[in-house]
């Protein structure tokens, strides 16, 4: 059934809210925050959709999600359909549909959304993903004839789960190699939880790997075998969707203290090794009762709110911009102050003082203020002098964003990388200055998203076809 | 799954695995290390290289039962399976020709400094081998340092064996002997190491450790491996597990060492209380590493 309301009509539908659990019962564990539309919310929101011909919710989209039509599913009860829609074009939409950041894509290029407020294209995303997985109604898409060119993708992130669901579905031999023991990358290690259950990127996996994707764990490219060796191997193309992989730290005293985490390390304690869970797991964590995370953007959200899950007393973001430069999503932030976060902006660290058995006890910081704005167009922080402060912590995670791992560029000749390690790459195809090898995500840009480095793993796969089928010669 | 074609007891607290590996066997070099998870729910331990069997594809690691996953790891039984084994990870040792090079291992660091005592001597060198343990009974790999070393000093801290005393005196005798040594590798306890290297910083001669810090990854990714080397920090899993001895901060490596002592004893007496353990007997009597 078509949607019978009219425009106006549409617009007067109000904007449906999400369920979620409530915030002093959900920092009691690690469960997922918002339950998903009903179905009857779904169908109310789904008739909020206006159908535009220009459809600019579907230009906002770095993966061009055919928004209009996946919604026009929702419409017709056919919810499959729906999700099949979606994974025309993305393969990932359980995922996407809850770490997307669609209030700056699609969602704020909705006709409504100065108005009545946007389609909730995320929520709708999620909904018909989830129906479709809980009611085994995953139907394996249409895969072309073998072509017999083997491609190899190295990281199993979301960059190369986009690139390997392409390439697979074009006819092609598949192979993931990843350096964790889980496929997933972020999704695993770095995602909690409480955001991005785990059992979910494992579907997606299996998904993948009964369309035909070999996935291959613990293998470190670079170390194991090397770009070359790959090609030797019988790889015709190679996609390299390594991620960012090595943390940034401050560069101030007293740094190396015990209770000072990297995000990365706090959040694979608890996320990959399942640390919240110890002793059942094996892996352990150091569960602070005073917590500062030092950044503003989702991975801090993230660390911050596992920290608060994991018993703190008092658990901060340390931000040395205002709270209107922070990177992180508003919901992200907006999340965790409903579960009691404290936010001290305009505030660095200066220096981290121990207890004499070499555990972080204290923090010294000091008070910024904002004065021109720098190369990323935000207000530079100037710390104000004299305004030292000391705060007590035991647990401070390290949340500043990460800097290129070296493994590959190191071990590639020829590879060409930018000055700060970043894989450079034709724009339009993603190719690196090898012939046949292609990169996408994080070690490409630099941090960015989970929703962009699908974007760029679209463009890669795109163009490893043609390469594929018109250079390589079988 | 890699498959464990043996594990055995090589003492009261030692154990000698070997994995089959074949692809990271025919890529590993001495000095790298690998990650092993033993099960599910397993930690990832970080394991220096003992030993690699190149034409049968096996790696040889040797373990002291410190805690819970150690001990559990001597529960795989020969001919059984541990989940994975990953690596070659870090950057293999500097070999070169230095004319004689002195290797020593101090307990449980007498089984990785053999790979390299052999990568020394297939460059040229005259390798002269110190190993040292706190008794006899500890001491293991004797006779396989005995084939490749040019000259072998055994010692033991309580003069049940060998020489009595520490690796260090051995060596301190060799350098006030005239002996010339153009490179000192060290791998062992903390302890040990750090006494190597304020030894070889007042006689001039470089000298290399292999540091063990807690890790996670091993690919530079977590960043819980960092060591300060000259005032800078490093991560052992992507910039070492070698660094020059007189340059890093010992004191700091075993702070950190010491971050998870307590989860660490939770873990081991919840494991040696379940039922069938054959190590409960020895839950009185096991001793922590300080």
């Amino acid at each position: 059934m078509s949607n019978p309301l009219k425009a106006k009509d549409r617009m007067a539908v109000p904007q449906q809210k999400m369920p979620q659990r409530e915030p002093l019962q959900r920092i009691k564990s690690f469960l997922e925050v918002p339950y998903g539309l009903t179905e009857e919310q779904a169908l109310i929101e789904a008739s909020r959709c206006l159908e535009c011909p220009k459809a600019p919710c579907i230009k906002g989209c770095p993966v061009e999600v055919d928004i209009v039509g996946f919604i026009r599913l929702i419409m017709e009860r056919d919810y499959a359909a729906a999700a099949r829609k979606i994974k025309e074009t993305n393969s990932l939409p359980a995922v996407c549909g809850r770490v997307c950041p669609q209030e700056e894509q699609c969602e704020i290029a909705c006709v409504m959304y100065k108005k009545y407020g946007p389609v909730r294209i995320g929520y709708l995303e999620r909904f018909v993903a989830d129906y479709e997985r809980d009611n085994n109604l995953i139907q394996l898409p249409e895969i072309a004839l073998p072509t017999g060119r083997r491609v190899a993708i190295v990281g199993s992130g979301p960059a190369g789960l986009t690139v390997a669901g392409d390439l697979i579905k074009l006819g092609h031999q598949v192979t993931v190699f990843e350096a964790l023991h889980r496929p997933g990358g972020v999704l695993v290690y770095g995602i909690p939880e409480f955001r991005l259950p785990k059992s979910i990127v494992q579907a997606e996996c299996d998904f993948m790997a009964q369309m035909g994707v070999e996935f291959h764990n613990s293998m470190v490219i670079g170390k194991m075998e090397t770009i070359d060796e790959l090609f030797e191997m019988g790889y015709d193309a190679i996609f390299i969707g390594t991620g960012a992989g090595l943390p940034n730290f401050m560069g101030v005293p007293g740094e190396n203290l015990i209770g000072i985490y990297s995000a990365n390390e706090y959040l694979t304690r608890s996320n990959l090794m399942r640390a919240f869970d110890f002793p059942i797991y094996d892996t352990p964590i150091i569960r602070g009762r005073n917590v500062a995370v030092l950044g503003g953007g989702n991975t801090a959200m993230d660390a911050v709110r596992t920290a608060l899950r994991l018993g703190a007393d008092n658990a901060y973001i340390v931000y040395r911009r205002s709270e209107k430069e922070m990177p992180a999503r508003i919901e992200e932030t907006h999340h965790a102050k409903e579960e009691g976060v404290q936010f001290h902006m305009l505030t660095a660290p200066a220096r981290f003082m121990g207890n004499g058995d070499g555990k972080v006890a204290s923090m010294e910081c000091i008070r910024m203020e904002l004065g021109e704005p720098d190369a990323s167009g935000r207000r530079r922080p100037v710390p104000i002098e004299g305004s030292n402060f000391v705060m007590e912590v035991d647990l401070v995670v390290v949340a500043i964003g990460n800097s290129s791992n070296p493994l590959i560029p190191r071990t590639t000749p020829g590879l060409e990388c930018n000055k700060w390690g970043n894989i450079v790459v034709n724009p339009e195809t993603m190719q690196t200055s090898r012939p046949g090898v292609y990169a996408g995500g994080d070690i490409v840009t630099g941090g960015a998203t989970v929703i962009l480095a699908a974007g760029a793993g679209k463009k890669a796969a795109r163009a490893m076809h043609k390469y594929l089928m018109e250079e390589v010669k079988k | 799954m890699p498959k464990v074609v043996d594990n055995v007891q090589i003492g009261p607290s030692n154990w000698k695995m070997r994995v089959e590996v074949p692809r990271l066997v025919a890529k590993a070099k001495a000095g790298q290390f690998v990650i092993v998870r033993v099960n599910e729910q397993g930690e990832r331990v970080p394991m220096s290289i003992a030993g690699l069997d190149k034409a049968g594809g096996l790696l040889t690691v040797v373990y002291q039962v410190v805690g819970k996953t150690s001990a559990l790891m001597t529960t795989v039984p020969s001919g059984g399976q541990i989940t994975d084994c990953v690596g070659p990870l870090g950057v293999p040792s500097h070999v070169e020709k230095w004319g004689t090079a002195c290797v020593i291992g101090g307990g449980i660091g007498i089984a990785p400094i053999l790979p390299i005592a052999q990568a020394y001597k297939e460059a040229g060198n005259r390798v002269i081998t110190i190993i040292g343990a706190r008794s006899k009974n500890i001491l293991f790999y004797e006779e396989e340092h005995r084939q490749v070393a040019d000259e072998l000093h055994v010692c033991t801290d309580d003069g049940s064996y060998g020489h009595h005393g520490f690796v260090s005196d051995v060596l301190k005798k060799l350098l006030d002997g005239g002996v010339k040594i153009g490179m000192v590798m060290a791998i062992g306890p903390v302890p040990m190491m750090k006494v190597v290297s304020n030894l070889t910083r007042q006689y001039n001669v470089p000298t290399w450790v292999s540091l063990n810090p807690l890790m996670v990854d091993g690919t530079g990714m977590c960043g819980g491996c960092r060591v300060a080397v000259n005032g800078e920090t490093k991560f052992a899993c992507v910039d070492g597990p070698d660094f020059d001895g007189h340059l890093v901060d010992f004191e700091l490596l075993t702070k950190r060492l010491t971050a998870y002592r307590e989860q660490e004893r939770q873990s081991m007496h919840r494991f040696l209380a379940e039922p069938g353990c054959k190590l409960a007997k020895d839950v009185e009597s096991f001793v922590y590493p300080n």
